[in-house]
């Protein structure tokens, strides 16, 4: 019995990822006609590995940072400043001129989104000794202080010849194509779950429900704590090297506590501990933004002009349905559940039964 | 009669807040393959005690020793050696801190008074994660799922304990919603994973009915033959402590008034006054 | 430098710094009995900023600015109420989560009903006169700043200590279950505490935007975390010391922007953040917490 439900699972996955591959052959086939909805995909798909690593955080170490717009800076700058092809440097630095260090320096995306997550990492390894001795609220408000910290650093005139200051660097090169763009954001999601549920996650779990048990269980705190918050800053700082590569411009307005709020939105939509979660919702959040755009045009309905519905209507409305989330459905879509074919199964069976009006009351996931 | 080892030694443990000295002067000594128990009535500073060993807190003075190594040790300086107001004559004795993780890895287990689980995991990664510290793994290894011999070793020494304890049945409930007696059992458990040599017990049987007090009886002495163990309790019962230990020592006020076997501890005038009251002019 | 340059710099950073000590105070307040920061707290401060246009187009600043307070007070009661009361119970990182919620729709409702470009900030003819005192000038605004602060932290502190809500506030401060047993109306407390922070914000307001001479939808995030770093610095749930914090923050980033290093005002009040926490991570009044084991 047992061993037909596992076949059966697999066998929905398969099915499930030859659709997925299929859907991206044939957008990238028609690569022009679809580029709008390709643009929203990719940039779900990067926000949904930020978010997972902000979930890494959050949902199952249980601490709440609010430092990714910082760590995604430094990754954006880095893979930008290695990527962006030697030719085209004196154009994008013409205003105060580049520094000799970086002149020469190019390498493969690849490369460069590794060291980008690198160097987010040995930063929030240095930021962590001071902070991660912190609790809750205040390590939320120190983490968002260094945030901002690092985008004025970014910005600092200082660095001119480095980072263009206030000018930003565009030419940046894309994705060569669509597999990469949506194979290394699946990459990153699947080593951080294999992450969550090792050895090493399960530690985690153990600190956000008692650090004093978890200490006499012999576990470092401040080791793991920290261990925590390098691997999901390294994910960010990669996050948001693939951003840059996305955008194909960047400036360190992009990386205002703004962005970070858009990601926790996302985590919390999703379900605080859910990795199915955050994916979920980074999808429904970056189209919903899209889907909503009706309420930014003027709207007539019969020949009356409705007054409501103009510019910057769209984001009151997602506003208030994240406060509703939070209100009314503090646990998000998927709560602390993940994603699984018989709790799918289950959802659809509950369907009818709720249409009719006497459905029990079930969500997806495992109950 | 073999050589009994010395498994714990507090050395003159005083443990000041501000002004107020919660345990006062504290020397005792545990011996190998004993089971003693701190006794003292409501804030007598037998939690402070346990948390001194465990390196929850610094003592302010004094040492703890563990099979004869020093694991902390404490001397007051600065503000807080004008404001000592111990017995402890103070000798200058080096400082040795470690935090509580080190010390479990050396071989000291505990539980605590108001339950401590993982509430939200279930019963089985409740003891495993208590396996983790022994592991012999590292992040890499670990994503990248290289440690599985490693972590199905985990996982069969899980599910034997679980096992020997009657909880297998239960390995997938969420902790906290198990019963209050089966929590306790769970804590024990997930203490007995990290394997110690020298397992404290902060009032094992606190809110339990006389039944499972005596189970629980049992239960202590089978968990210290068969896992070879050294036991040290505070605990309110006295029909447990009576039967069970084999030595007693008593504080009151933060300070050792009685020490002995349970028969003497029984007739001691000093602890009938202690747990009873003394009115002023009684002990004039 | 010479001298009066320097007096005149002084003088403007003891101004804005009045002006982030009134806010401040309103952090330390709700944090000091919900345990919260209130994110929104800033985006209070900018539509009170809004609220003051309004007013001003249609009144006198004598009746606009009562009208202001008023409205600022409801719309942080308001605030409470809704967003905040409902969690109370639940996990603080939900009630933190909401209100960077309120403080997200806060500004995108801005953005919406005033658009996203700077509106100018009504001038009020007496706050914007011209002093000059030797070698100094600077408009009635920078003086009057310093002193108001100082007045209400003053009446402030004796509503704390010499009044019967005050020892309520206190009390629920402390513990909200005992508070409670002793017949005290929490939610009246609370909605009182928000309503004297939010009238803080406002004066605040006032104050700040005079000097500034535009708001928009964001001109309340930056200053409003400043200032919650101000209260942490001089200790979360101490009056005066959200005072100094606020002296010391407004200070500081001036001198930082008369030398030249104005990129980096922002950040030193995180770099002043960092170091605090790290000495004192009670900051400089606070009280010291610990959990039993």
């Amino acid at each position: 019995m047992k061993k037909h439900t596992i076949s059966k699972n697999i066998l929905c996955s398969l099915i499930a990822l030859i659709a997925i591959i299929a859907l991206l052959a044939f957008l990238q086939t028609n690569k022009s006609e679809y580029s709008y909805q390709i643009s929203i995909l990719e940039r779900a798909a990067i926000y949904a590995v930020v978010a997972v690593s902000m979930n890494l955080l959050t949902g199952f170490t249980g601490l709440f940072s609010l430092g990714q717009a910082g760590f995604m800076a430094i990754g954006a700058y880095t893979v930008a400043i290695l990527t962006i092809p030697v030719e085209n440097r004196a154009s994008v630095y013409y205003v105060s001129g580049i520094s000799p260090v970086i002149e020469n320096l190019e390498c493969p995306f690849w490369l460069a989104l590794i060291l980008a997550g690198l160097l987010a990492a040995a930063v929030a390894a240095l930021i962590g000794i001071p902070v991660l001795r912190l609790k809750s609220d205040y390590l939320a408000i120190a983490t968002l202080g260094f945030s901002e910290i690092i985008r004025a650093v970014i910005a600092a005139p200082q660095l001119d010849r480095i980072t263009n200051g206030s000018y930003g660097l565009k030419n940046i090169p894309g994705f060569p194509n669509l597999y990469v763009a949506f194979g290394l954001c699946a990459l990153c999601i699947l080593l951080m779950v294999l992450l969550i549920n090792s050895s090493y996650g399960r530690v985690f779990k153990a600190l956000r429900e008692d650090e004093i048990a978890a200490q006499a269980m012999g576990l470092n705190l401040f080791r793991y704590k920290e261990l925590a918050f390098v691997a999901s800053s390294f994910f960010t700082g990669i996050g948001g090297g693939l951003l840059a590569m996305f955008m194909r411009s960047i400036d360190s307005k992009t990386f205002q506590i703004s962005l970070t709020y858009d990601i926790l939105l996302i985590v919390v939509l999703g379900g605080i501990g859910s990795v199915t979660g955050s994916v979920v919702g980074s999808f429904l959040v970056t189209a919903g933004r899209e889907w909503l755009r009706f309420f930014d045009e003027p709207l007539t309905v019969a020949g009356i002009n409705i007054p409501l519905f103009r510019s910057g209507f769209r984001m009151v409305i997602f506003s208030i349905l994240l406060m509703v989330v939070v209100l009314f459905y503090s646990r998000g879509i998927m709560g602390s559940n993940e994603f699984s074919w018989d709790g799918l199964g289950r959802l659809i069976r509950g369907i009818p039964a709720k249409l009719s009006g006497k459905g029990r009351k079930q969500k997806g996931g495992n109950p | 009669m073999a050589e009994t080892k010395q498994v714990l030694h507090m050395q003159d443990i005083t443990m000041q807040f501000g002004g107020v000295v919660a345990v006062n002067n504290l020397t005792l000594d545990v011996n190998e393959g004993e089971i003693i128990a701190l006794i003292g009535p409501n804030g007598a500073g037998k939690t402070t005690a346990f948390n001194c060993v465990t390196g929850i807190y610094e003592p302010t003075y004094g040492q703890v020793q563990f099979y004869g190594e020093t694991i902390l040790s404490g001397m007051p300086s600065g503000k807080m050696r004008k404001a000592y107001a111990g017995d402890a004559e103070l000798k200058q004795i080096p400082t040795v801190r470690n935090s509580p993780d080190v010390i479990t890895k050396k071989g000291i287990a505990r539980t605590f008074q108001n339950i401590r689980l993982f509430g939200q995991l279930t019963v089985f990664d409740n003891v495993l994660i208590a396996k983790h510290m022994r592991a012999r793994q590292n992040v890499f290894s670990a994503v990248l799922r290289l440690n599985h011999a490693e972590e199905k070793r985990m996982r069969e020494e899980t599910t034997e304990l679980l096992a020997e304890q009657n909880l297998l049945h239960l390995k997938d409930e969420i902790a906290s919603s198990l019963p209050y007696g089966l929590q306790r059992r769970l804590e024990i458990a997930r203490a007995l994973a990290t394997e110690p040599k020298l397992l404290l017990l902060d009032e094992p049987a606190a809110g339990m009915n006389p039944q499972e007090t005596q189970e629980l009886t049992d239960f202590i002495r089978q968990i210290r033959d068969s896992y070879k163990l050294t036991i040290f309790m505070i605990e309110h019962h006295m029909d447990l402590v009576m039967q069970i230990s084999d030595r007693i020592y008593v504080l009151d006020f933060g300070k050792l008034i009685a020490h002995g076997v349970p028969e003497e501890i029984q007739s001691n005038q000093r602890v009938i006054d202690a747990y009873l009251g003394v009115s002023d002019d009684a002990e004039n | 430098m010479s001298l009066t340059t320097f007096l005149q710099q002084c003088l403007t950073g003891i101004s804005l710094g009045g002006a982030y000590a009134l806010i401040a105070i309103g952090y330390t307040l709700v944090y000091g009995i919900l345990r919260l920061i209130n994110f929104a707290h800033g985006d209070i401060f900018m539509m009170a900023g809004y609220f003051m246009i309004f007013a001003m187009a249609s009144f006198p600043w004598i009746i606009a600015i009562p009208l202001v307070l008023a409205a600022t007070v409801i719309l942080g009661v308001l605030i409470e109420r809704v967003a905040y009361r409902p969690l109370r119970s639940a996990p603080r990182m939900s009630a933190m989560i909401s209100a960077i919620g309120v403080s997200y729709l806060l500004q995108n409702l801005a953005t919406y009903l005033f658009t996203a470009l700077p509106k100018g900030y009504p001038e009020i003819p007496f706050l914007k006169k011209i002093f000059q005192i030797g070698g100094l000038s600077a408009s009635f605004v920078t003086f009057l700043t310093p002193v108001l602060t100082l007045i209400i932290v003053y009446l402030l502190i004796v509503l704390i200590n010499r009044t019967k809500i005050g020892m309520a506030m206190r009390a629920v401060s402390r513990d909200y279950d005992t508070a409670a047993l002793m017949g005290i109306k929490i939610n009246a407390v609370i909605t009182f505490t928000f309503a004297v922070g939010s009238l803080l914000a406002a004066v605040g307001s006032v104050l700040y935007f005079t000097d500034r001479m535009t708001v928009f939808p964001f001109s309340g995030s930056l200053p409003g975390l400043k200032c919650f770093v101000a209260a942490v610095f001089g200790g979360i749930g101490s009056i005066p010391g959200a005072v100094i914090g606020g002296f010391i923050l407004g200070l500081g980033e001036t001198a930082l922007v008369a030398m030249g290093y104005s990129t980096f005002s922002d950040a030193f009040t995180f770099v002043l953040l960092i170091i605090i926490l790290l000495i004192k991570p009670t900051g400089l009044f606070g009280e010291k917490t610990t959990d039993k084991v």
